[in-house]
Formats: structure tokens, sequence, C-alpha cells
């Protein structure tokens, strides 16, 4: 049985794993592990290909029915450059999906709040479908709601740290709060993750370095593509509440029902 | 404004080599297990007691890499624009007394230089340049960056220091890297290899990243020159300075390069010999010191330890370079900065990092973001 399918935008889904193209160990590698990932939405950084030309080396790697792209603005530093480069993207790339990343720190690329609230009200009324990088902060997404943002894809751990769910309380409280899709980024490790995350009842989730840098980067593909969907199998199935201690064989109430 | 001088005069030069050359074998294996390592460690990993554990090293930096990197190296060539001097530098072929014919290339000499870059599938460059100030000063580099801007996506700049206004315009002007190397931090020995010329200002160079990271400049690239002091010492220095760097200038991204001492026309020979276990010893430790810098191998370097060093630790590689002016195209024949190496062509070593499992990139940045 397949998983519900999910909106984002105007655009449905099925697949719910996002895949970045960034550090395979060549364009080939990244093209077979998309394909047998399933994934619907790939981001790739502006940064990263060359629009002038028709014969960009990655963008021609990615050229399949049912993938969409995903533009990211990766090496912006503050609201002015990522509205500036997501223009660009839309006019090169004819999409009006954007995946906003604005990282002044590139040591471990954590996100600008300030600037990516600014940036996502800015797109969304030049008619963007905005999914902003963000920290897991359920203030900061509910402010993102406001004005307009299409989904929200806050960080497990930071980007390429494999480390997992670090942020795992406020993405609960993420998940529990949001009127937009959920989608968790950065951070995801292993198959495990991605499991788990989707159990929590996110929406999807984006993973890259785990798939990249794997030594078999299309086996990793789909171990990811197979954890995504039992984890949200179980979500769907309802998984049971899980007790810390067993429940006491003489129970407090049962006086009542004597 | 404080600088990193008063770090850097905190710290004493023949402390700090004791330090390092005393450093135990139980002192590697705790810095080793380690999950964070700061810059003790990096010092202790850079000891003579280290060797015994270089591919443990190697091994940890491969990792590392990896998951920062990816499996890509960044490739980029060097075009010097002229190799006019008015400092003394003991061991650069560029050296005033040295007598040779000068060369600075003129706009269309530019193009042709550039031109060659293109097809060779360049899209990131590293303009060179000595220190003549008079006539290769900011406005010629402005003037040059503004006739090669559209065909490069990153400009970087290797030329004599400059005063933070002279930076912030060539920040404005599309100048995404400055490198400007130290080559010893040696107080007393800077002086003996660098005899005259504006150069011969140890502090004004020193505290030169400091303007350059004021200036909003996007990356600044550090290094010593391997060769003319001791280069553990030398290389601890220029750790400390990049670890003050990127906790004062925490949006820019910093590259360090390992030039060691190479042969050129009338100049002298290594004091310090550092070989090539050293070296591997030295980016392993960078590496397993510092997950995000960059680092970048040249030409200087031979085929093949350049061909086995692609998956250890460095993130960008030089191919096919001249030193000279000119050496592209216009006049091959003109005096080089130093012999390279490695002289296999860029598609010969963009083939050689495909064959290693690395994807060679040509572009990763676009000058929307000026």
């Amino acid at each position: 049985m397949e998983t519900s399918l999910f909106k984002i935008g105007d655009k449905e889904l099925q697949s719910r794993l996002f895949l970045g193209t960034g550090k395979f160990g060549s364009n080939i590698q990244m093209e077979e592990a998309i394909l047998a990932s399933g994934s619907e939405l790939v981001t790739v950084a502006l940064k990263r290909v060359d629009l002038e030309t028709d014969t960009d080396a990655i963008l021609s790697h990615l050229k399949h029915p049912g993938i969409n792209l995903l533009p990211n603005t990766s090496g912006a530093r503050n609201a002015k450059e990522a509205v500036f480069a997501a223009q660009l993207a839309r006019e090169a790339l004819e999409t009006n999906w954007l995946k906003l990343e604005i990282h002044p720190d590139p040591r471990y690329l954590l996100p600008d709040p300030i600037e990516t609230l600014k940036a996502t009200e800015e797109l969304a009324k030049l008619g963007f479908i905005v999914l902003p990088y963000i920290h897991a902060d359920p203030v900061l997404c509910k402010r993102l709601e406001d004005v307009g943002t299409a989904a929200v894809m806050p960080l497990g751990s930071p980007i390429g740290s494999n480390k997992g769910l670090k942020t795992i309380d406020f993405l609960e409280i993420i998940i529990e709060q949001s009127k937009v899709p959920v989608i968790i980024d950065a951070g995801i490790g292993a198959p495990s993750d991605a499991a788990k995350a989707m159990e929590m009842g996110a929406d999807a989730v984006l993973v890259n370095t785990a798939i990249a840098v794997a030594g078999n980067p299309k086996l990793m593909a789909e171990a990811f593509k197979e954890a995504v969907i039992a984890g949200r199998k179980a979500y769907e199935a309802r998984l049971g509440q899980q007790y810390k201690h067993a429940i006491a064989s003489s129970p407090l109430t049962a006086f009542l029902y004597e | 404004m404080t600088t990193f001088k008063s770090v850097f005069e905190q710290f004493d030069w023949e402390t700090i080599k004791t330090k390092i050359y005393s450093t135990s074998a139980s002192d590697v294996e705790r810095s080793l297990a380690k999950i964070k390592r700061n810059l003790d460690d990096f010092l202790v990993l850079i000891s003579p007691a280290a060797q015994p554990y270089l591919e443990q090293m190697a091994q940890l930096s491969h990792e590392l890499t990896k998951k920062r990197f990816g499996k890509t190296i960044q490739m980029y060539a060097p075009l010097y624009l002229s190799n006019e001097c008015q400092n003394i530098c003991t061991y650069c072929g560029f050296s005033l007394d040295n007598k040779i014919k000068r060369k600075t290339l003129t706009d269309p000499e530019i193009k042709l230089e550039v031109e060659a870059l293109k097809k060779a599938g360049f899209d990131h460059v590293l303009l060179v340049t000595g220190e003549a100030n008079y006539t290769v000063n900011i406005n010629y580099f402005l003037n040059a960056i503004e006739q090669i801007k559209k065909d490069f996506s990153i400009i970087s700049v290797e030329v004599q220091p400059l005063s933070t206004e002279e930076y912030t315009q060539l920040h404005q002007a599309g100048v995404y890297s400055v490198l400007v190397y130290q080559e010893t931090y040696h107080k007393e020995v800077y002086k003996q290899y660098h005899t005259k010329g504006k150069k011969s200002n140890f502090d004004f160079r020193l505290e030169t990243p400091d303007r350059v990271g004021s200036a909003g400049i996007h990356k600044i690239g550090l290094g010593v020159l391997l060769g003319l002091e001791d280069w553990r010492t030398d290389s601890f220095f220029n750790a400390l300075h990049l670890d003050y760097l990127q906790k004062t200038y925490w949006q820019t991204k910093y590259t360090v390069s390992f030039p060691r001492l190479r042969p050129a026309e009338g100049v002298i020979k290594p004091n310090f010999i550092m070989d090539d276990k050293d070296l591997t010893q030295l980016i392993c430790a960078y590496r397993l010191w510092n997950e995000d810098v960059e680092i970048s191998l040249s030409t200087r370097e031979n085929e093949k330890f350049r061909n086995h060093i692609i998956p250890i630790g460095i993130t960008s590689m030089s191919a096919g370079s001249k030193t000279n002016p000119g050496g592209y195209v216009v006049d091959p024949q003109s005096l080089e900065q130093f012999e390279i190496s490695d002289e296999r062509s860029s598609f010969e070593i963009a083939s050689i990092i495909s064959k290693s499992g690395y994807e060679p990139v040509w572009k990763d940045w676009d000058r929307t973001y000026f």
C-alpha cells in the first residue's frame, strides 16, 4: 500500500525523500542515486551550475521525467543576495520553487533567522514557492507561516554532520504546531534517522551527505527510500505509545469499579 | 584596531618549538582519540612523535574531508600578470637583484592569456604579481579585474599587501579571495630573507589578513613558505593565525596551502628540508584540527605525490600552471617565479581526479552574490 500523497504549494508529491546534489564523487553517481531514491524533488546550488550554457554538467544529469528541480541559494550571506539569486534561478531554470539558504557562517553553515524571515516575505510576495532552511525554532516557523512560506525546513543537526536528530524536542513542537509541511533538513546521517523523523510525523526529509559520500551511493539511496516509506507507514498506522515503565499490575483506581 | 599582532606577541618561537619536539606518543594517542580537536592537538599532531601514526591520521583526514567537502576537488589556475618587483627576497625568482627581463601584461596580452585558460576549462583564476607599487597597483588590478570578470566565477588575488580601503575596492570589483602568505613567522629569520623593499616590514604583512577580513572579502588564504625555517614551528604559528582570524572574521572562509621552496633562477636552496611524509602529516594535522578549512595543492608538487594526496585531505588543485607573466601564450620564455613540478594539463589532472573517484569541480560560485 502506498503512503498518502502530500502537497507543497500546488504540487502533489508521492516521495517524501528530497535529495541534495552536492558532494558526489561523480555526476553519474549522483544521477544513479537520485533515480534509485525515487525522489521527485532535488535541490541544486545555483553557484554550482552554469546558467549561461544549455549543457551544464550537473543539470544534464537531472533531466528525468518526474524529477523537479529545487534551486538553492547556498552562498548567500543576506536577504538581498538571496532574493537576487532567487530571481536569477527562476529565470534560468524556469521554476518558482526555491530552497532558501542564508548562512553567513561558512564553518557550520547555520542559517541566519533574521535574514531568512526577511527574504521569505519578499520572495513570497514575488510569487515564489519558498522552502526556507532554518534552525529548529518553533517561533520562527510560525513567523514564516505568517509571511507566506510554503514549507519549513528545520535542521536535525549541523549540515553534513551526520549526527541525526539532535534537535528532536524542538522538531516535535514544530511538527505539532505547523500548518505548512515540515521537511527535516540537514544532519540526517543514517536511514534510521530518516525513519525516526518520519515516525514523528515530519512530512518529508532532505538527505545529501549521507548518500553522496557513502561507499555505494546508489544502494544507500535505496536504503533511505525504504526507511522513509517505512517511517511514514508507521506514522500513518499510528505508532503505539512508548512507556518508560511497565503498567502496574495492581492499578490505583481499581477500587472505583468494585 | 586590535589585530593578530597582539595575539602573536604572546607566543615565543623557542617555547613552542620545545613543546612540539617534546611531545610524547601518549599525547598523540590522546589527541587522536578526541572528537573535537583544538590548537594544542594540532601542535601534538605536527610533532615528530605523531609520525608513526601517519596512516591513522590519513584515514581520519580522509573521512573528515569527505564528510565536509564530499568527493570533490576544486580546479583553479594561476594567471601571472607581472614579475616586476621592488623587493629583495633571497628565495624568489622575481627578486629585485635578479637581473632578468621584467614583464607586466597589457590588456590585449591579458585577453590572450585568459582565452588560453578558458580553453583549458578554468572558471576559477588566481591573479599573481610581484610588488611594484608604481606600475602594478590598485588601479592596475581594478582594470585587469574589470576586463576578466565576465570570464571567471571566482577571481582570487595573490599580490602585495594592500590597505583596507584597497581591499574594499577589490571586493566591490568582484574579487572573491585574497591570498597572503607570511612566508615565515620567525621575525628575525624573516628579516634575513627579506632584505629590502616594502616586504621587509614583518608587522605590516602580519596584519594584512586583518585588513582583508575587515574589508569583507569572502575568503582568505594563508601559508608559510616551507623550507625557510623549521616547518613544524612555522605551521603552528600559521594555525594560530588561522584560529584567530576564524574567530574574528567569522563570515569569512579560509584556505591554506603548503608551498615547499622550489628551485628558481638565481636563488637560495631551502635551509630546512620537508619531505613527502612531513607534508602529508601537515595536511592531515590541519584537517584533524580544522574540519572546514580548505586545503589547496599546487603544481609545485610532483605527479606521484599529487595523484596520491587527492583523497587524503586537500580540497583544491591547480593544473597546467605557468608561473611567468605571459606563460600560457604571450611570452612562454619569460622568467618564472619558480619551476613547477607537475606539468600535466588541466584535463589530464581532471581525469586523474575522476579516476580517484572524485568529481573535479570547475565552478563553485556565482557572480550573483556580489
